[in-house]
């Protein structure tokens, strides 16, 4: 299974464990060897196949401990036992098979078990959910567990037996099923602790089995019913794609696991709260996971068929008031049969700040969450101005008129998207009567200094994080979205000049009309004269073609090409947001890591005063990382729903819209063939 | 280097902008060009039946020089100043084409492959169809001395046809060019002056003042239209780019970007209809905007004997009114009647002739051009259904 997956992104613990070793001094002669081989050996390749990360890293960073531990085993002090606990169960991976540890092991599981499913009982969801491995493991792969609940019944017995399955059947899990039982009859060799601190190990242990079940489960379940759930090959692939690293995250999340639980092993409150203090959250979690899973399924097969039943039109652009003051209000007409809204028709007058008014509170509320949020066409200063100033030249009026069109596919494109249609706002936009003034949108105002301000924040800390993607379809669609950008506009830089090639080859045209209707009057032939004037009206309406040509070239080609690069603008910007999640969720981490090493320091010192403070904030910022994960893998999926729905939106944009520049063109063939027949016979006519 | 050699097509392409009687008794045409470097070598081929020639075929290299010199010598014979003069060919000029080679040279790096291929393909084409349009004029040249009865007599232009030597014409130098140049200014100022002089000939009144202005219509309208075909040149050059760039796109997407072909091959018709409306509506009136200048510099040589006819009788009155050199004036004033009685007949018919000779050029070249817009067109038209019934079917 695992070995089918070919890429993979790199594991997870490398970022963190390094700097675990720089800051812990005890730990330091431990890992040293790890810390050098970790470091040079995951972070270059990025699609390393799972084997190396399944089995090398274990032994990487535990086969080394080993040793050291080994050859001064006096040292087990009570600080120390962690690492021995974590080494013991490598020393058990790199020789899993030789000894009968496995039997011994087996009944040993099967006594700390009742003990361990007592304790979760309570709560056997939370536990299984509870534990931060396994939220990710729901947030992330939401479609996949369709069934948590299943797995997660079954799991006192499915447990043994999977395990016991897993142990021969499965290779590739072998080691990941091997390592926790292990854990469990070794620990209590070394530190020799008592019950307490026997089951805490456990179910601290035993969580993690039982994360790996879910996806074994999975695995199985797949394999049985795997044409159900999966409504395209493409989709499928992915998923199962999504599973693999996931399931590697897991593992070596859960190695980290081990290593960062280790140290805690004696101290047994502080595991006992923890379970508590995850557990409420638990049930929250489960659910917000699970119930986008379904609507994120749900949402990617009805994609196709969605027509929402909603006509938005823009029309009658009207200037408002005089001078500097005046603006262009659109009249808003929407035509729908969703219960949602009040009437069926109803209109509404906007001018242009309120759409943008419209697009900041969208992607205030929503941005963060990763939807891609339509962005409106850009302000122009010069294009405005020159309407208030009220001139009634073709310009202003192009302008015009190309404000209202973009501000019609910006709304239809807004009201197409099923959250954002939802939101409360764009009912308000569409339906109220009387919508309060967007002061922040003016380009020029204080607030507008302030969002330049946040733009050049952003990008200054876009360019200081650095994010090893460990999603390879992020991966790759970012790439994507950069070099369609690119290309997008480089062609629409093309298709500007042809617009205005076009437009100036009209206006020759119309010149050598004219030149020749002059010709024609003095030519003393009357056949030729009469043919050269009918040259020229027929080099007069081809002009007409050219410019109603190039006005298409411009609203169904340019236009297109220009709101696709600020809707790519937007994906990037949803790819940031994610990013930042990202990087909140790694500063937590690394948060909770200086916590625990400050924890770890004070009770080296023995001050046992600033423990429980310690203690708590380790609890807090527990609590932080799991929340930002989970936030992080939300994001996550909603970015990728969302460029998927963009994707599948843009291909049937483009289509449309090339279909009609196409049909523009053809039209303008047409006439011109119309117009030259009929000056055939004139030229004949010549004699 | 380069060099083209014509097949049977080039009856197609070729004799565009002038209509020639077929006579079949001196027949040439120039089969062959080459190129070195800014010297273009022109072969020009001569089957004749003629008796006045050695051979009945033979072909000689001539390079454009020669071609000038041929028009000079023409012009300034004086039995000719009541003929219109066919108009020389212009210089050849490759410097378009060549300078944009070089720069595409230049910006290899900086391009893919593939558009340095199309654009050298583009550019090769380009170069080709300069070439070929060169050859076509110059050979128009000989073919209008040839087809008219009294040039085709010419010694020169025997000499021209006949010598397989270099006839080591240099080019002109400085002090001719401005010589040339300062004969040119006389003769405007000239022109002004005698404007003044009272037609005698309705007839020739009448086709001054059409020929002149015909000739500003013509020059503007040949002005204009250069500019409409170079823009739409332009129109075809991105399409070109568009579908490049959306070749591109297409390579590193493989999404719904189906049109790459169908604009593609548009933007090769487009530029085909380009080329042809430049073949066919901009040669003609280039090429008759120097022949009506050629018209018209006959009608200034007849005004110049008009004017010298009309002097010598004020001459001849004056002597007559001083009563001496009376003779010495009265041949004089014979001698200009004369020269200017034969010039106004020859005039005559040869404007007439031109006349006729124009609208049937223009008849041709206009059939010629709505056709093949016509054929564009459609071709565009069955493209364009093709490419939408593709998009449609996705």
């Amino acid at each position: 299974m695992a070995a089918s997956s070919e890429r993979s992104p790199p594991p997870f613990p490398d970022s963190e464990e390094p700097e675990l070793l720089e800051d812990s001094d005890e730990e330091a002669d431990a890992f040293t060897g790890t810390s050098i081989s970790e470091m040079d050996s995951p972070s270059p390749d990025s699609t390393r196949p799972p084997k190396d990360i399944f089995n090398e890293p274990p032994e990487d960073i535990f086969s080394d401990p080993l040793s050291n531990i080994n050859s001064e085993p006096q040292k087990k002090v009570d600080a120390k036992i962690p690492s021995p606990s974590s080494d013991e169960a490598v020393d058990l991976f790199s020789d899993p098979l030789d000894d009968d540890s496995e039997v011994m092991s087996s009944p040993e599981v099967q006594n700390p078990m009742p003990d361990l499913l007592n304790e979760p009982v309570e709560a056997p969801k939370s536990d299984v959910l509870g534990e931060p491995p396994v939220h990710r493991n729901a947030a992330r792969h939401q479609d996949v567990f369709e069934d948590p609940p299943k797995s997660s019944s079954k799991s006192s017995s499915v447990k043994k037996a999977a395990s016991a399955e897993m142990f021969g059947d499965d290779d590739d899990e072998e080691d990941l099923f091997k390592e926790p039982p292990k854990v469990v009859t070794k620990k209590p060799q070394p530190s020799g602790p008592p019950v307490d601190v026997f089951t805490e190990v456990k179910s601290d242990v035993k969580v993690k089995p039982q994360v790996k079940d879910d996806p074994t489960d999975l695995f199985a379940e797949e394999a049985l019913t795997a044409p159900a759930p999966k409504p395209s090959s493409g989709s499928s692939s992915s998923r199962t794609n999504g599973v693999h690293s996931e399931e590697q995250d897991l593992f070596s999340e859960a190695t980290v696991e081990l290593s960062l639980d280790s140290p805690c092993n004696d101290r047994k409150n502080k595991e006992a709260v923890k379970p508590s203090v995850s557990a409420p959250a638990a049930p929250v979690a489960s659910s917000s996971s699970k119930a986008p899973s379904k609507s994120l399924e749900e949402l990617e097969e009805e994609e196709s068929e969605d027509k929402f039943d909603l006509n938005i039109s823009i029309t009658n652009p009207e200037k408002v008031g005089d001078g500097m003051n005046a603006y262009m209000a659109y009249k808003v007409s929407t035509q729908t049969s969703l219960t949602m809204f009040r009437s069926k028709t109803f209109t509404v007058r906007r001018r242009f700040s309120d759409f943008l008014g419209l697009f900041e509170k969208l992607s205030e509320k929503h941005s963060q969450n990763g939807y891609l949020i339509p962005p409106p066409p850009e302000k122009s200063i010069l294009g405005m101005t020159k309407v208030k100033v009220g001139k009634e030249d073709p310009s202003s009026a192009e302008f015009v008129e190309r404000r209202r069109a973009a501000l019609e596919r910006y709304l239809q494109r807004v009201v197409s998207h099923p959250s954002l249609l939802q939101d409360p706002d764009v009912r308000e936009f569409l339906e109220k009567e009387e919508l309060p003034r967007a002061v922040s949108t003016q380009a020029l105002s204080g607030a507008g200094f302030l969002k330049m301000l946040n733009k050049a924040t952003d990008a200054v800390s876009k360019m200081t994080i650095k994010m090893n993607e460990q999603d390879v379809w992020f991966d790759e669609k970012i790439q994507d979205v950069e070099n369609e950008e690119q290309h997008l506009r480089k062609l629409h830089v093309m298709v500007e000049s042809l617009v205005n090639h076009r437009k100036e080859l009209s206006g020759n045209t119309a010149v050598f009309a004219k030149s020749v209707a002059m010709l024609g009057s003095s030519e003393d032939n009357t056949a030729l004269s009469r043919a050269l004037s009918q040259l020229a009206e027929v080099e007069d309406r081809i002009e007409q073609l050219h410019q109603e040509q190039a006005s298409n070239d411009f609203f169904t080609f340019s236009e297109l090409l220009a709101d696709y690069i600020r809707l790519l603008g937007a994906v990037r910007g949803c790819f940031d947001q994610r990013m930042k999640a990202w990087q909140r969720w790694q500063d937590a981490e690394n948060m909770l890591q200086k916590k625990r090493e400050a924890e770890a320091k004070l009770l080296w010192a023995n001050k046992p005063d600033k423990l429980q403070q310690a203690k708590d904030e380790i609890t807090e910022w527990e609590a932080k990382v799991t929340q930002y994960e989970r936030e992080f893998e939300r994001i996550s999926a909603t970015v990728r729903k969302e460029v998927i729905r963009f994707d599948k939106e843009k291909a049937r944009d483009f289509n449309r819209q090339v279909i009609k520049y196409l049909e523009s063109l053809l039209h303008s063939q047409q006439q011109l063939i119309k117009y030259w027949d009929a000056f055939l016979p004139e030229a004949k006519a010549i004699v | 280097m380069t060099s083209i050699s014509e097949d049977s097509d080039k009856e197609k392409v070729r004799s565009v902008s002038v209509d020639l009687n077929n006579d079949a008794s001196l027949v040439i045409d120039i089969p062959d060009a080459l190129c070195e470097r800014d010297k273009v070598k022109f072969t020009v081929h001569t089957k004749t039946t003629l008796s006045s020639f050695q051979k009945p075929e033979f072909s000689v290299p001539r390079q454009h020089e020669e071609f000038i010199w041929l028009h000079d010598t023409i012009v300034e014979t004086e039995e000719y100043a009541g003929l219109i003069i066919p108009p020389a060919p212009p210089k050849p000029d490759f410097e378009g084409p060549r300078e944009k080679m070089h720069k595409l040279g230049e910006g290899e790096s900086s391009m893919t492959k593939e558009e340095y291929a199309k654009m050298k393909q583009e550019l090769e084409a380009e170069y080709l169809a300069v070439f070929k349009k060169t050859v076509q004029v110059h050979e128009v040249f000989l073919q209008r001395l040839s087809s008219h009865p009294i040039f085709r007599k010419d010694r020169n232009f025997q000499i021209f046809l006949e010598y397989d030597q270099d006839l080591s014409v240099r080019r002109k130098n400085a002090k001719e060019m401005f010589g040339g140049f300062f004969k040119n200014m006389v003769k405007s100022a000239d022109e002004v002056l005698i404007s003044g002089v009272k037609e005698v000939d309705e007839f020739f009144e009448q086709e001054k003042t059409f020929l002149l202005d015909y000739s500003s219509k013509i020059k503007d309208a040949s002005a204009k239209a250069e500019k409409m075909t170079r823009s739409h040149k332009n129109v075809a050059d991105d399409y070109n780019h568009i579908s490049g760039a959306l070749n591109s796109t297409a390579a590193d997407n493989n999404t719904a970007f189906k049109k790459t072909i169908s604009v593609c091959v548009l933007q090769k018709l487009e530029d085909r209809v380009a080329s042809d409306q430049e073949l066919k509506l901009t040669e003609l009136l280039r090429y008759y905007t120097r022949d009506i200048q050629a018209a018209k510099d006959l009608l200034y040589r007849r005004a110049r004997a008009l004017a010298d006819n009309e002097n010598s009788n004020k001459a001849l009155d004056k002597a007559r009114l001083k009563g001496k050199d009376i003779a010495q004036a009265e041949e004089n004033q014979k001698q200009c009647l004369q020269k200017f009685d034969k010039l106004s007949e020859s005039g005559k018919k040869e404007l007439t002739s031109f006349k006729a000779r124009r609208v049937v050029a223009f008849r041709k070249n206009l059939i010629e051009m709505t056709e093949l817009e016509i054929k564009h067109a459609k071709n565009s038209v069955s493209l364009l259904q093709g490419s939408i019934e593709i998009l449609n079917s996705n």
